[in-house]
């Protein structure tokens, strides 16, 4: 006997055909393949290396540092590297090495943290413009031009301004600035994935709006938005450090990289080293994480794989 | 195009007047009184209510940025509460070293990205590849502000060819001026080039792979003429987008380079305006900034349209 049609009659949506040549692959198979393709780039590999040094380094802190990062008079006043201290130690007789290695801590905290804070705002702004449409779309994306425009370390300047010192607030303040980068990413896909079929059939089914966000559309705008955190840590970690150098970022004596190289500075003649090897820390992370995230972008955007 | 350049100039308008916004709301976020602040030593309840009435603050918030945009409009961007001085001449004073080490190093930049992107891509998976784009990834990762300190400690500590610090306006002392720019814009010029350096290499290897240039190749032409007469010209157009992209980012660079070599610009006008709490000039110097990165925007736009006419009717 003939019933009227429900939902479960339906065909369900197919899964997510994010990578076209292993759509029919299961996940496992599909990362095994990508692992294959992320190996065989040395940079990137090399970048992940980097990258999984720095964690470690930040997670075991305190057993790797030789000395306690905030005690003063572990050595002589800007002593030069020695074998008790192979960073040297700087203006309060500090430890450089212990320093250098907590330092790590607030760089990745405050790094990670903003880009996942923007991307969860911007992303959800992403996918509300672009699915509802509208003049929803018309406000929240003209506020992100607005943002755009706003030179990042400018803004987050500003921000330090307004808010006041302090690592949360560095974080909130480095995350405005890559706000708007997200939602633009989001919602151009978003845009094209409404109107496949299987978003289709989802709304015939009567599947309510928000869930078809979450559960249809956002996982099939995922690659993209993951390449965008990849290659986005880089630059919150140079923001940071940009904001501590000016004397904006976490108070002292917090042990932060951007501050260490500012101190070093007025000793640049009489001990270089204060100020030169914080700096080298920073650079080989970031050299590591832009490696890293060029390896993802090739890797993972379907767009970009030839 | 006439159609192209008002819808361009059109959104530029709206994106300024969100900027506005931005801007406004960011400086009512700021705690404390800023009608407290003014009035410093001089306060009285009855100069608290007529400054308070002055500057419209009993008014409704919507009253109140417009009584704000009309002055910006103007030109008035207010005093300083530290010495009373202008606003906006303080900030266009400090605007104009930024700006001249902007493009001191967009033309640095630009001076080494070009060969090394040709060369990349001419001899593409060489060591001379390898090379060139390693360096642009180095030089790319490097924060300015650390690449000027031993940028000063080898150049003017030891070798003593360029001074450490100071600025003197290239239009007043041209060669002094530069020989002081010198060492700022080679900090933040390499860091343009390895941006631009590695979309040159992409973009002429785009190029090459086109259907004119190897039309050209089965006509003969040899391989550098190939590149210099009819690839280059065309692989060159999207520097000039990354030019309008990171126009802002180089006004954040400039912020920090100029930080450490002492040049009296942007940045050290807004950090020591934060610190001092001198809100009327960190507002001044933000619209002033973005102003700059939102214009320069609107003119690579426009001059990417009339280079790529496939633009203008996009």
């Amino acid at each position: 006997m003939a019933r009227p049609l429900t939902a479960d009659d339906l065909p369900l949506p197919a899964p997510a055909p994010t990578s076209g040549d292993v759509a029919e692959a299961g996940g496992w198979v599909r990362g095994r393949r990508w692992w294959r393709r992320f190996a065989r780039n040395r940079g990137a590999v090399f970048g992940l290396a980097v990258f999984v040094a720095v964690v470690l380094m930040a997670v075991f802190a305190g057993v790797l540092a030789p000395y306690d990062p905030l005690t003063q008079g572990v050595g002589p006043a800007n002593e030069a590297p020695t074998w008790k201290h192979w960073a040297g130690t700087d203006s309060f007789g500090r430890d450089m090495l212990s320093r250098i290695i907590y330092g790590a801590r607030i760089a990745l905290v405050v790094g990670i943290m903003s880009v996942l804070l923007a991307m969860i705002v911007g992303v959800t702004l992403g996918l509300v413009a672009g699915y509802y449409g509208g003049w929803v779309d018309v406000v929240i994306m003209r506020v992100m031009d607005g943002l755009f425009a706003f030179p990042i370390i400018i803004l987050a300047i500003a921000m330090m301004a307004v808010m006041g010192f302090g690592v949360k607030n560095v974080i909130i303040a480095v995350a405005v600035g890559f706000v708007a980068p997200f939602a633009r990413v989001t919602r151009a896909d978003v845009l094209a994935v409404k109107e496949e079929p299987y978003i289709e059939a989802a709304r015939l089914a009567g599947v309510a709006r928000p869930a078809i966000i979450a559960r249809h559309v956002l996982p099939n705008v995922l690659a993209p938005i993951i390449v965008q955190a990849a290659l986005r840590v880089s630059g919150a970690i140079i923001t940071e450090s940009g904001l501590s150098f000016l004397g904006l970022g976490p108070p002292p004596p917090t042990p932060v990289w951007g501050s260490m190289i500012a101190e070093g500075r007025n000793f640049i003649v009489m001990a270089p080293h204060v100020s030169t090897i914080p700096g080298i820390a920073l650079m080989v992370t970031i050299v590591g994480l832009n490696l890293l995230g060029d390896g993802l972008r090739d890797t993972l955007d379907p767009r970009l794989r030839r | 195009m006439l159609r192209f350049l008002l819808s361009r100039v059109g959104q530029t308008v709206a994106v300024l007047v969100t900027v506005s916004v931005i801007i406004f709301a960011l400086m009512r976020l700021i705690p404390g009184d800023p009608i407290l602040m003014m009035l410093g030593d001089d306060f009285t309840e009855e100069a608290y209510q007529k400054l308070r009435a002055k500057l419209g603050f009993d008014r409704s918030i919507v009253v109140q940025y417009l009584i704000w945009l009309q002055a910006i409009l103007r030109g008035d961007l207010g005093d300083s509460y530290l010495n009373h001085e202008l606003v906006s001449r303080l900030v266009w004073d400090a605007f104009l070293p930024t700006l001249s080490l902007v493009v001191a190093s967009m033309i640095v930049g630009i001076l080494v990205a070009v060969p090394s992107g040709i060369v990349a891509a001419m001899r593409k998976d060489s060591a001379w590849d390898w090379g060139s784009m390693g360096f642009a990834i180095f030089v790319y990762s490097m924060p300015s502000f650390w690449k000027g300190i031993v940028l000063i400690w080898i150049f003017s500590v030891h070798l003593r060819w360029f001074p450490a610090m100071g600025y003197v306006a290239p239009w007043e002392d041209f060669w002094g001026g530069l020989w002081r720019l010198a060492l700022p814009a080679v900090t933040l010029g390499t860091f343009f080039s390895g941006l631009v350096a590695r979309i040159i290499r992409s973009s002429l290897l785009e190029v090459l792979d086109l259907d004119y240039i190897k039309a050209a190749r089965a006509r003969g032409v040899r391989r550098a003429a190939l590149v210099y007469r009819h690839a280059l010209a065309n692989a060159l157009i999207p520097v000039v987008t990354i030019i309008g992209l990171q126009f802002g980012t180089l006004l954040g660079g400039a912020v920090l380079t100029e930080t450490v070599f002492g040049i009296p610009g942007m940045g050290r006008l807004t950090v020591a305006a934060i610190l001092n709490r001198d809100y009327a000039v960190v507002q001044g110097a933000i619209l002033l900034g973005v102003f700059a990165v939102v214009i320069v925007n609107l003119a690579v736009d426009l001059t990417y349209a009339f280079l790529n006419p496939r633009i203008r009717v996009a």
